[in-house]
């Protein structure tokens, strides 16, 4: 279906070295042998495949760049289709130049995701790969690339075909023992299932749990300003977006309810969340926002607390404080441009997280604040490395169903079922994580697969 | 050539049948008793519904398959009802899923019962005559000539000539050139069809030996009795009305003298000595089979069956044979109860030519052949439940076609018959098929006791079911909704002193609140019978009715699950490929599932899923081409 030829640049537009234009397609050996003269004077399509060659692109008789060419023929390539890739010299503007090159000889500027599309299609990848490259593309942050990477390399995969492996077993073993009763005994089955099925439950629920760390890394950190009212938080907010969100006003209580924004800090992630002050209100509009403030606080990954130097303390912030104790947190103790009524000494002294003097008026403490939060990332609890993570919403409530099809299968052996209803729930559980890997094909996948890979008219 | 058979030609007839066994019946009754003129061929009037091998109809999964038969209008079901000398419901200690009803045959008088059914049968024909040639003119069939060179016409033939296409039959070293039973093999069609560029393939299968009653010592063996309350095969027959004397079989089991006498004979079976060229059931193996696939264990069970009322032979099921006579006798000496048995009819192990049912659509046409239809062993199946629900299928079809009416296509969610059909057209089958509740996904669906409630409204439809049965199925219908119904509204309060004492008395928990009738009938320990004390509102209803309300409520979180997983499936059954899809105009389709997919031309892809060698990713290859395609052509409209 697919049969034209395009190119893209693979490598990102940054100031990099090394840029890579990448030609897939029925037709990109003829296209880089308009455009490529290589160094030993042959064309492309007399090399071995899977050689790399020195040469130069040319647009006619204007020389365009000195590149490396990687020639790869089908089958054996990421797409599945003849592939060329020119390593040429860094910078957006040449790299932009040989891509436009490449368009003007007959190739058509590849869109997002349409390489890994190729791939799929051609089977070079299973879903749960081609998503994780559907991530890679859509990734905001290095953090996140690195994740998608160790999912592409099938982390995730190689888990899933253990355990779907283990279930497809019991499936036979349940369904031998029912044909052939004289030779396969159930006898004692039910125990052993259930310790089986109570272990791959585990499985499940750490790959589950795993899931949110995932997200963490793709979705940036959940982050939550606190501070009673008008310590600054809304500003701080605004400061870190470089615009102007939040209305800030000098009335306490302006910030009724909470707004979200996604900052990067220094390749870090941050999904940050405004918040009403924190103090006792009879205002019934603001006392839901406290209360929503109180509740996203709850959930959040990190704490930004704002502290006002030029005020004494009040109930609503040592409220903030012994609620932040067993949790991520930042202090800033806003307002170092004023006279310091509280001290930083003070502040030390009642909690153990950093405190950083900062004004948001003129920017002071804002370096040490993205210093503070990419050290607490690295070394903090939230490694991505550790654990398959789970980057996607799909997967996750794959692997939930899974496991609610698990726990059934431990109902039945608990209520003392026949054995052939065991394997209802577990054929379910097996197709569910078959889903992740493409290898259960349902209508909702296809439907998937065209809204990811925006295959219009 | 066309005017030797203008001088002997018959007309007259819409169908020819050829083979008069349990396909063969189904088939000819079906068409038939549609209205169509039928004949019927049989090499022997002697072997109408022959039973060759196990004196038993139904058993594991093949009971459900009789009940599907029923329900559709067949016959098997009502044959076995009047011939049973004994009945018994299987595997009752399991799920009512794979509760399977078996009843042993009287043979001689099921054969004799159903030959008087065919011969009473209005527009049905029988004649003894062994076809040899099926003429078409193009890619379509216009009749048969059989062996004395005379031809008939007619606008379907269904083959169902099950193992007597060049038949062979092995004992040891001793080869006979037989059908069944030394029955007269079927030489000359396969040629034909290999003619018309039909593909075939060779299978065998085997028989154990009868012996004389007269000469077994039945005091060594464990009694096997009938059921007390037998259930009818038949929706149309009441378990009163069938009841009667019941013959016993017995349980007896091989040593490991008799894995030694077998073991040190091996040489001489001709299928381990490589004389077999067919490939036979893994899962009907001979006993040479399971002494050397099972290895480690010390036994097999035997189980020894009368053959019919007026006869002194006993069928020795488990131990079929194609071991030599002497080796046979010496083998089943070992056996207690057998030290002294004298053998009537030796083991034997049969070859014979069948097709590749790939070569057929869902319907049972022949995809390249028009108007030809065939069913049972020939296409690959064993057993005569998977033969009878094919013919009766390839009955009902080739009859549809000639009315111009819509083909019967069951599919894998509604029947064991669709399942068993699905597997045979779609997938690779290398062995002769048999069924097993295992191949059947949505079995919890498909019971044998809910056949009616899920095909009569078909066999009505096609016609063979009639209008006065299908009232009554609709009547048991609304009973057992009402029913349901009733008990999941039907409140228990926790004071009642009865409904304490009854709890108490099956050791279920007592009530902490108030409940319904339903959610007590779900408790393991419970059922819709055990709590007619306690629901003094309950109407009288047949116990038919009643199974339903008691199993539906029991396993309704079950059902429903299943229910859900058919509703995917039937999704992927209902994505039709057009039959002018062009695999080659999709590239990025693997070449080997190009190739299978042309060679099969699935009709939808869900059946294009269960082809051998097509794997996910080329299914979501060809539902991206679709829906692109789709696509495309809507924005042509717009």
């Amino acid at each position: 279906m697919e049969t034209d030829t395009i190119a893209a640049i693979a490598t990102g537009l940054s100031n990099s070295a090394i840029s890579i234009v990448r030609i897939s397609g029925r037709d990109s050996i003829k296209i880089a042998d308009s455009i490529v003269f290589l160094g030993d004077g042959k064309s492309l399509d007399q090399c071995k495949t899977h050689t790399v060659h020195h040469g130069w692109i040319c647009d006619g008789k204007e020389i365009i760049d000195e590149v490396l060419i990687v020639f790869m023929k089908a089958p054996h390539t990421y797409t599945g289709e003849d592939t060329i890739e020119i390593n040429c010299h860094g910078g957006s503007f040449v790299t932009a130049r040989i891509l436009e090159t490449a368009v003007k000889y007959g190739a058509r500027p590849a869109q997002p995701g349409e390489f890994t599309k190729r791939a799929f299609l051609n089977g070079k990848m299973d879903l749960s790969q081609a998503e994780a490259v559907g991530d890679l593309i859509s990734s905001k942050n290095e953090l996140a690339l690195k994740n998608s990477i160790r999912q592409l390399k099938g982390s995730l995969k190689g888990s899933i075909i253990k355990i779907r492996e283990e279930i497809l077993y019991e499936i036979a073993f349940i369904e031998s023992a029912l044909d052939d009763p004289e030779h396969i005994s159930l006898e004692g089955y039910p125990e052993r299932l259930d310790a089986i099925v109570k272990r791959l439950c585990a499985c499940l629920e750490k790959m589950i749990d795993t899931f949110h760390e995932g997200k963490l890394v793709k979705e940036g950190i959940q982050t939550v300003i606190l501070g009673r009212p008008n310590a600054g938080k809304s500003s701080l907010m605004n400061m870190l977006l470089g615009e102007e969100r939040a209305i800030v006003t000098d009335i306490e209580g302006t910030t009724r309810d909470t707004l979200e924004a996604q900052i990067n800090l220094r390749g870090i992630l941050l999904n940050i969340v405004d918040t009403a002050g924190i103090r006792k209100t009879e205002d019934f509009v603001e006392k839901i926002g406290v209360s929503r403030a109180m509740k996203s606080a709850e959930q959040a990954d990190l704490i930004i607390y704002v502290a006002d130097s030029s005020r004494e303390p009040d109930a609503g912030d040592e409220e903030i404080l012994s609620f932040i104790k067993d949790k991520q947190a930042v202090v800033l103790l806003n307002k170092s441009d004023l006279r310091p009524v509280y001290t930083e000494e003070e502040l030390r002294q009642k909690t153990s997280h950093p405190v950083i003097s900062f004004s948001v008026k003129d920017g002071t403490g804002i370096d040490r604040l993205e210093t503070e939060l990419e050290s607490m990332f690295f070394l903090g609890k939230i490694q991505p490395d550790q654990e398959v993570l789970i980057t996607n919403i799909r997967h996750k409530k794959e692997l939930k169903e899974a496991l609610a099809s698990l726990h059934r299968v431990k109902k039945s052996i608990a209520d003392h079922m026949p054995e052939d209803f065991y394997s209802i729930d577990l054929t379910d559980a097996y197709e569910h994580l078959g889903f992740i890997l493409g290898e259960s094909i349902g209508e909702d996948l296809v439907n998937e697969i065209f809204s990811k890979f925006c295959m219009g008219k | 050539m066309q005017d030797r058979y203008d001088i002997m030609s018959e007309s007259g007839y819409d169908i020819a049948v050829i083979g008069a066994g349990h396909a063969g019946c189904e088939a000819a009754l079906a068409s038939a008793r549609l209205g169509l003129e039928t004949i019927l061929f049989t090499v022997s009037m002697e072997n109408v519904a022959l039973m060759p091998c196990n004196p038993n109809i139904g058993g594991s999964s093949k009971g459900h398959i009789v009940r599907e038969i029923d329900a559709l209008g067949g016959e098997m079901g009502k044959n076995i009802d009047k011939t049973y000398i004994q009945s018994k419901m299987l595997n009752l200690s399991k799920g009512p899923a794979v509760h399977s009803l078996r009843a042993q045959a009287d043979k001689a008088m099921y054969s004799r019962q159903m030959r008087m059914t065919l011969e009473n049968t209005e527009h049905l024909t029988l004649k003894q005559a062994e076809v040899t040639e099926i003429v078409t003119a193009g890619d379509e069939v216009t009749g048969v000539i059989i062996g004395t060179g005379i031809k008939y016409n007619c606008k379907a033939v269904i083959i169902c000539s099950g193992t007597y296409l060049r038949a062979r039959c092995l004992c040891g070293e001793s080869i006979t050139y037989t059908g069944p039973n030394g029955l007269m093999a079927a030489n000359h069609l396969s040629d034909c069809l290999k003619s018309m560029g039909i593909r075939m393939y060779r299978f065998k299968t085997g028989t154990p030996a009868r012996m004389d009653k007269r000469t077994i010592d039945f005091d060594k063996m464990e009694e096997q009795k009938g059921d007390e309350k037998v259930r009818p095969f038949s929706f149309s027959n009441n378990p009163e009305d069938i009841a009667r004397e019941q013959v016993s079989c017995w349980l007896t089991y091989t040593n490991e003298e008799t894995h030694r006498v077998i073991k040190e004979n091996l040489h001489r079976s001709p299928l381990y000595a490589g004389v077999i060229e067919g490939v036979g059931p893994r899962y009907c193996p001979s006993i040479e089979d399971k002494v050397v696939r099972f290895a480690d264990r010390k036994r097999h069970q035997v189980f020894i069956e009368p053959e019919g009322e007026y006869t002194n032979e006993m069928y020795v099921g488990g131990m079929s044979s194609s071991l030599p006579e002497d080796v046979q006798l010496k083998m089943y000496h070992t056996v207690p109860g057998l030290e002294h048995a004298k053998i009537v009819r030796n083991a034997y192990a049969i070859e014979y030519d069948c097709i590749d049912a790939r070569q057929l659509n869902p319907t049972l046409e022949f995809k390249k052949i028009k108007g030809l239809f065939s069913a049972g062993q020939f296409n690959g199946s064993s057993g005569y439940e998977e033969a009878a629900g094919q013919g009766l299928v390839a009955g009902i079809n080739a009859s549809m076609k000639i009315l111009g009416r819509e083909m019967l296509v069951l599919d894998r969610s509604e029947s064991y018959i669709g399942v068993l059909i699905d597997d045979l057209v779609t997938k690779e089958n290398k062995e002769p098929y048999r069924m097993m509740t295992s191949r059947a996904e949505y079995r919890l669906l498909l019971r044998q006791d809910n056949a009616d409630l899920r095909l009569m409204e078909k066999g009505h439809q096609v016609g063979l079911i009639r209008h006065r049965q299908y009232e009554k199925l609709m009547e048991k219908e609304s009973l057992i909704s009402q029913e349901i119904e009733r008990a999941e509204h039907t409140n228990i309060g926790t004071s009642d002193e009865k409904v304490k004492e009854l709890l108490a008395a099956y050791g279920t928990q007592e009530l902490k609140s108030g409940t319904t009738i339903a959610e007590l009938i779900r408790r393991p320990e419970l059922d819709y019978e055990k709590l007619e004390p306690i629901d003094p509102e309950r109407p009288h209803l047949p116990w038919d009715v009643k199974e339903q309300v008691n199993i539906n409520i029991k396993y309704d979180g079950y059902i429903r699950r299943q229910k859900k997983q058919v509703e995917q499936f039937k999704k992927m059954e209902e994505k039709k490929i057009p039959e002018t899809i062009c695999y080659d105009e999709i590239p990025s389709l693997r070449l080997e599932a190009r190739q299978k997919l042309k060679e099969f031309s699935p009709i939808s892809i869900g059946q294009a899923s269960r082809i051998s060698g097509v794997t996910p990713a080329d299914i979501a290859v060809l539902l991206v081409y679709l829906e692109a395609k789709r696509r495309m052509e809507d924005h042509r409209y717009e």
